[in-house]
């Protein structure tokens, strides 16, 4: 009953709020998942007429409302849609059972995929598609160079569309065909879904295959010039080319701008991901991208002396520190969100005893530079026969976790200092609770080693990460819980359940407490430690979400996804207010900048691209790892970026320039095209290859060492 | 849950890295086994074969064969299966494969694999709600074995019967050893460390390039930034250092500059190897032969090397011109330099220590024979390596070799240095040049056996020459002719020396024959591939890495032979201090197992054996198959040539094996890659056993 009802209201309020009442009911979920599309296509949709397979879906989906004793949804669809009255007679009920095979027996399981299915079910004759197809594109090929490239974009998707309608209508040998000759001409960043497509040949096989359904559900996108759209629009109304017609308007977004076409690199620099390029007004929510305010901590004047002991006595190099700690804190971000945007935890004691240890580190940090390149020390891990499948460092790279394909998570110490379990109840029982030294006490030194192994997961362990106060360390598995382990005790404390498949990645707030994950469920999760479910969902990923990162205010997460887009959301609405699209792969790393004001990815095609978070725009590519790349890190102070990737090396990238160059361009926003630079040789720094080791973690220390590691694969 | 397997097409599932590539590629599945429960097919095991032809399509939509439906239908006790359903099954079948095989696709990337496993796809037969396969997990690889008749080409997977009371009575196989973490510096302010842990600085590739085309690199320590920014737009940004780029772009040369600890290491070492500490010099000595940073000390080496040749050669000093030859060795036995450089310097010392008049002291006493051996060794094997058709090195030093044998006027040293020289080169130098002058030889050394005597050193020269002579001849000749071996005609056709060189054949051929069967019997022993070539795990701990050596474990009944030198014994006193010599070098490094025998004692007695002088104790221990035995070794690591272990007890055939190998001096990616070409084409080959 509750699907009926969903199904109702879906239907109900779509032609009024979209306002074009041709367009048929199967739209009910693209629009409900992205709702502000309707109003953009709307222009476009009325200059078309109302095509006679439109009525027929029209009529379908009143013939289901009238079975379903569902009359006044009629009434107000068919007033809507301008049917005449008698329109449900049984001659047209039959005909439309028939052009829309299966559209009358929608109700019986999974409505809404039959009903997504059965748009393809409007067809014209199959033989000619192939015609259709030439046709169109001898016509571009034709066009003025400034719009070919353009209009090239419609090539892709119009020839998916047009496949799997041959193959959804049984034309088999038709569909082959079809792939077979044009499929050649696609970009050559398509050549992984092509392949997915070349396999599927049967109607029975779309049924089950998400990806595709989601290719259907969701509109792709296209980024075209006002000039050139005419162009095409002419075209195809010129030589009633209206199987092709239909594609463009019932499965393409055309985002038309105005102003100049663009050219092919920049074309190509933003396409590649699953579902065309974002939309322009998708990138333009405002993101407080800013730093929250540092706050204010004293430090205690005994802890001041205690330092003068320990360092043999360096009071010069305190009082800059103080000075700059005492300016960032007085200026106020104007892109920063407000304190108490998000609720946060409060400082512990302990919380501010680290943070002044954060400071005292940050005065002897090495000012990287062009000139000035970080040391890398390189952790291997030996005898991991390929099963180490994730790394984290603490922030204070006084530990190392490492996520095991053996569904094992082992924690190291990396200082002499050796890891303890507390001591059990009983024995805290007898513990002096007064005493200065109490939180030394309740350690049990018996327990003391080098590293801890702790258990839990039923599968290989995916993703990694330490709370800010290292009391805590999540993992997430395949095994789709993400668990939460005390490393006082090292023992699992809970175990999240939410995602029902594999969880690829999570990761801690930089404040603690909140943490979000993400993996084949295509949603990423925002939970809090004290909470069994999750705070929010954030869900709009057309693929397995594959890394997760939080903004270093903690208001926003980045996450990237198979789909091959990145996506930025914010955690106080859950709506996504960024989607990056220009990787050709999925991606496998992100990063953002210490600023907040940059964020940087890696995918398995090998290219870092940087993005500016508050235009919403790419800022550069860098080019030079042949493999995936699964780690990329800024350096404390923003300087140099550091990537890691499969290919065995370590690359260090000049990023101040690649931002301060593309800053001094004229930054033309207002459309959102950049011309990207070809300089990633001058921005490569340096390349670091290790023996046999694919590097999977980087991590710069306070100090801006930086930290590298991999299993050493002979 | 697994009933039965059939399984008709190859398949590989996650052996060579090219296979999965081209999985990742392609997804081609050729082969799906099923098993039922009730009525209901579930693809049980899938299998992606990388064939050849499918790889050059672009697009390939394979699609199962309808026989193997129908086989697997059979299988499961389906008996009539219509065309129909075997066409829809296998569509239906095959797309399925393909789904799953993407899905597990993402869990080798999740996992930061190449390689596909297994479990990856238990694992997305978990995503799909299906249950995952038990018994197919597997590390490395699942031997498919392949198997022909009837026109019908078969893969399986052997499952031999176990029996639990074996398993039970053997000892437990030693506990992998634990996850570890070992750190090291990947790079300091830009520049990364020349140490064991890291990459050689300069490739071979890199130095050669450099030696041909010295205008194009810069030097090796920056080449990490110098080539790169090189290649954009050159000086724009200064590397860590300050130096400025395009000014040691325009350098004609690059600058030997060695920092002070270089400094300190080469003094070391150089006083280490003419010290007199033989400890000392086998940790030297494996130093140079390992270290990957040597390259910018080459120039100072070789020098070193060439200078102390020439000025112990004046001075008569054995025991140092062994030393340097040894270095000579180490030099040539480390893979990451690259010596064509510095042949100028090293040859002429090299051949210095083969043809010298006078070696020693006291040439009657001081064994410098065996200086004259390991240096033409040496010789032969730069020759092997360095020769081009540019540089002709072979046929020059040849040319040197026969032009002062042939001088009536040279005395017996030198005519044995010459001998040795061309003897090392091959078999088809011995036949060639030396047999022909087997009569002439034979006369000159008869008339000092035999005539008067004028000097004693003359007469042990002449004995020298006489067993070398016998020694390699006797081999070359056993080939050469047909077995009835007539002491008259030995005499007719080689003049003095054809008598013992009869008996000497004779020796080689039945030899040679207990050989032929000994030796089927040990690659048998050593085809079982995994157990016997399991290849050090220890990582990266000590200089153990891709192109150090591994530890080869060989049946204790085989010895590894290379065709390179082994190592002189010293002078003089020989035989004792020898030994010492090699357990010592044993104990000071680990990482190399040295396995001298020491022939010291048989040497004169039987000229036969002493052509043995198996030692493993080069780094890259060449193990060549023998010709029947397939392609067994299938561990094989890259960088790494093996080659054939062959049994010391008999002389002729293992230089039979030698002299199969000298030529064949495979470059070890062409070998890799026909092993690998080998076993994605037939996987199961690599457990067949010889024929």
């Amino acid at each position: 009953d509750t699907s009926l009802a969903k199904q109702k209201t879906d239907i109900k309020t779509e032609p009024s709020t979209d306002g074009f009442g041709n367009n048929n009911a199967n739209d009910g979920r693209v629009l409900s998942a992205s709702p502000g599309s309707g109003s953009s296509t709307g222009s476009n949709k009325q200059t078309a007429a109302v095509t006679p397979e439109d009525q027929q879906t029209l009529l379908a989906v009143l013939q289901f409302l009238k079975k379903n004793k569902l009359i006044e949804s009629v009434e107000i669809l068919r007033r809507e849609a301008g049917l005449p009255e008698n329109s449900l007679d049984p001659k047209a009920t039959e005909s439309a059972g028939a052009g829309s095979g299966g559209a009358a027996a929608v109700a019986e399981d999974q409505p809404d995929v039959r009903v997504v299915l059965s748009a393809y079910s409007q067809q014209g004759d199959p033989t000619l598609y192939e015609v259709y197809y030439s046709d169109l594109k001898k016509f571009i090929e034709t066009v003025l160079d400034c719009h070919r490239a353009e209009l090239s974009q419609v090539f892709y998707p119009l020839f998916v569309h047009m496949y799997l309608e041959l193959v959804y209508n049984n034309h088999e040998s038709e569909a082959k065909a079809f792939f077979e000759k044009f499929s050649g001409d696609q970009e050559c960043y398509y050549e992984e879904d092509l392949r997915v497509l070349s396999g599927l040949t049967k109607k029975e096989h779309m049924r089950g295959n998400e990806t595709l359904l989601d290719f259907r559900t969701s509109k792709f996108v296209l980024r075209i010039s006002r000039d050139s759209y005419q162009l095409l629009k002419r075209h195809l109304q010129e030589r009633q080319n209206n199987q092709i017609w239909n594609i463009i308007q019932e499965h393409l977004y055309i985002d038309i701008f105005d102003g100049m076409p663009r050219s092919k690199s920049q074309i190509d620099a933003m396409s590649g991901s699953l579902a065309g390029e974002a939309k322009r007004e998708a990138n333009k929510t405002k993101v407080y991208y800013g730093l929250l305010k540092e706050p204010e901590i004293e430090l205690p004047l005994d802890d001041e002396d205690e330092e003068a002991e320990n360092e043999e006595g360096k009071p010069k190099k305190k009082k800059p520190k103080k000075d700059s700690m005492g300016s960032k804190s007085k200026k106020q971000d104007p892109n920063a969100p407000s304190q108490n945007r998000i609720p946060l935890p409060e400082l512990k004691d302990s919380d501010k005893l680290d943070k002044i240890m954060y400071m005292k580190e940050a005065t002897k940090r090495i000012r990287l530079g062009s000139d000035n390149l970080p040391s890398v020390c390189f952790y291997t891990f030996l005898n991991a026969y390929q099963g180490l499948t994730a790394v984290d460092f603490t922030d204070d790279s006084s530990l190392i976790a490492g996520g095991f394909a053996d569904s094992t998570v082992r924690v190291w110490s990396v200082t002499p200092k050796k890891l303890r379990k507390v001591k059990s109840a009983a024995d805290l029982n007898l513990i002096d609770k007064e005493s200065d030294d109490v939180l030394e006490r309740i350690m049990d030194e018996k327990t003391a080693s080098e590293s801890k192994i702790m258990y839990g997961h039923s599968g290989p362990v995916y993703g990694i990460s330490f709370s800010p106060d290292r009391n805590y360390l999540l993992s997430s598995s395949e095994d789709g819980t993400v668990r939460l382990w005390s490393l006082l005790t090292f023992t699992c404390l809970v175990a999240y359940k939410g995602h029902n498949y594999p969880v690829w990645d999570t990761q801690f707030s930089p404040y603690g407490y909140y943490f979000v994950s993400g993996g084949h469920d295509r949603v990423a999760r925002l939970w809090a430690t004290d909470h069994y479910q999750p705070l929010r969902i954030f869900s709009g990923h057309l693929a397995d979400i594959t890394c997760t990162r939080f903004h270093p205010n903690s208001n926003y997460v980045a996450t990237g996804s198979s789909d091959r887009t990145i996506r930025v959301w914010d955690v106080l609405s859950g709506n996504c207010v960024r989607i990056f699209t220009g990787h050709k792969g999925p991606i496998h790393s992100l990063a953002f900048s210490p600023n907040g004001k940059f964020l940087a990815s890696g995918a398995t095609d090998g290219r870092v691209l940087l993005w500016d978070i508050g235009h919403g725009l790419m800022m550069g590519e860098l080019k030079g790892h042949t493999d995936t790349i699964y780690s990329l890190r800024f350096s404390r102070d923003g300087e140099i970026l550091a990537s890691g990737s499969m290919d065995n090396t370590v690359r260090l990238w000049d990023v101040m320039k690649a931002f301060d160059d593309l800053e001094t361009d004229d930054f033309t926003a207002a459309t959102g095209h950049i011309h990207l630079q070809d300089n990633s040789q001058e921005l490569l720094l340096g390349t670091y290859t290790t023996k046999s080791t694919p590097v999977i973690h980087l991590h710069f220390t306070r100090r801006n060492l930086l930290l590298a590691a991999g299993a050493f694969n002979p | 849950e697994i009933n039965s397997h059939s399984h008709l097409d190859p398949c590989h599932l996650n052996g060579s890295h090219d296979g999965i590539l081209c999985f990742s590629s392609k997804c081609d599945l050729d082969f799906v086994c099923v098993s039922t429960r009730g009525y209901i097919y579930r693809p049980v095991c899938f299998l992606m074969s990388a064939m050849a032809e499918e790889r050059r399509q672009k697009h390939c939509s394979v699609v199962l064969p309808t026989e193997s439906m129908k086989a697997m239908a059979e299988s499961v006790g389906v008996g009539q299966l219509q065309e129909d359903s075997c066409v829809a099954l296998s569509e239906e079948v095959s797309y399925r494969i393909k789904e799953i095989a993407q899905d597990a696709l993402k869990f080798m990337h999740h996992g930061k694999r190449r390689k596909l496993t297994t479990s990856d796809i238990d694992n997305a037969l978990k995503l799909k709600n299906v249950e995952p396969l038990y018994g197919f997990q597997s590390q490395e690889f699942i031997p498919f074995r392949f198997a022909s008749g009837g026109g019908r080409e078969l893969h399986f997977y052997e499952e031999k019967e176990v029996d639990l009371s074996d398993i039970i009575n053997t000892p437990l196989p030693r506990v992998p050893l634990d996850v570890s973490l070992k750190a090291h510096w990947l790079s300091i302010e830009g520049m990364q460390p020349a140490i064991p842990e890291n990459p050689p600085p300069a490739t071979k590739e890199q130095q050669k390039v450099e030696s041909t085309e010295p205008l194009k690199v810069v030097k090796p320590g920056q080449e990490e930034e110098g080539t790169i920014q090189g290649k954009g737009q050159g000086t724009t940004t200064p590397d860590g250092k300050g130096q400025c780029l395009g000014l040691i772009r325009l350098k004609p040369r690059s600058t030997h500059e060695l920092s002070v600890e270089q400094q300190l290491y080469y003094k070391e070492i150089t006083e280490a190897c003419v010290g007199s500490c033989e400890a000392k010099r086998a940790e030297a000595l494996q130093s140079i032969a390992t270290d990957p940073g040597l390259y910018q000390m080459l120039p100072r080496f070789s020098t070193f090397i060439s200078e102390g040749v020439r000025v112990n050669v004046v001075q008569n000093n054995l025991a140092l011109l062994i030393y340097l030859m040894r270095m000579v060795k180490a030099l040539m036995d480390n893979p990451t330099l690259y010596l064509e450089k510095y042949l100028h310097e090293l040859i002429p010392a090299v051949v210095t220590c083969i043809v010298s008049k006078q070696l020693c002291l006291r040439p009657d006493v001081d064994n410098h024979w065996a200086l004259r051996d390991f240096a033409a060794r040496l010789m032969a094997q730069s020759c092997k390596t360095f020769s081009t058709t540019t540089n002709n090195i072979q046929s020059r030093i040849t040319k040197t070799f026969t032009k002062s044998w042939l001088d009536d006027k040279t005395q017996w040293t030198t005519r044995y240095g010459c001998i040795a020289g061309l003897a090392e080169l091959g078999p088809d130098v011995i036949k060639t040049l030396i047999i022909p002058r087997l009569a002439i030889e034979g006369a000159r050394i008869k008339a000092v056996m035999e005539g008067p005597v004028i000097s004693n050193i003359d007469k042990i020269g002449a004995e020298h020459v006489q067993s070398l002579l016998l020694k390699h001849c006797a081999s070359v000749i056993a080939k050469l002719r047909s077995p009835p071996d007539n002491v008259e005609q030995y005499r007719t056709e080689y003049g003095y020396l054809g008598p013992m060189l009869c008996s000497h054949v004779m020796k080689a051929r039945t030899q040679a024959a207990l050989q032929a069967q000994q030796v089927n019997r040990t690659t048998l022993t050593i085809t079982q591939p995994r157990p016997t070539l399991s290849v050090s795990q220890s990582g990266l701990s000590g200089s153990s890495g891709p192109r150090t050596p591994s530890i080869i474990k060989v049946p204790s009944s085989l010895t590894l032979m290379s065709p390179r030198p082994g190592t002189p014994s010293q002078p003089s006193p020989p035989a004792t201090k020898y030994i010492v010599m090699a357990t010592s070098a044993g104990a000071a490094s680990t990482q190399q197992v040295i396995l001298v025998i020491t022939l010291s004692s048989s040497q004169s007695a039987s000229p036969v054996t002493s052509t043995v002088p198996s030692a493993t104790s080069t780094l890259q221990p060449l193990v060549k198959l023998e010709p029947g035995s397939g392609p067994g070794l299938t561990a094989s690591r890259p960088l790494q040539k093996y080659i054939v272990v062959s049994l010391p007890s008999s002389a002729s055939s293992s230089l039979e094996t030698k002299s199969s190998v000298l030529p064949t001096s495979i470059s070890s990616s062409s070998l890799d890659g026909g092993m690998k070409l080998e076993r994605s084409e037939s996987p199961g080959a690599s457990t067949q056993s010889p024929h």
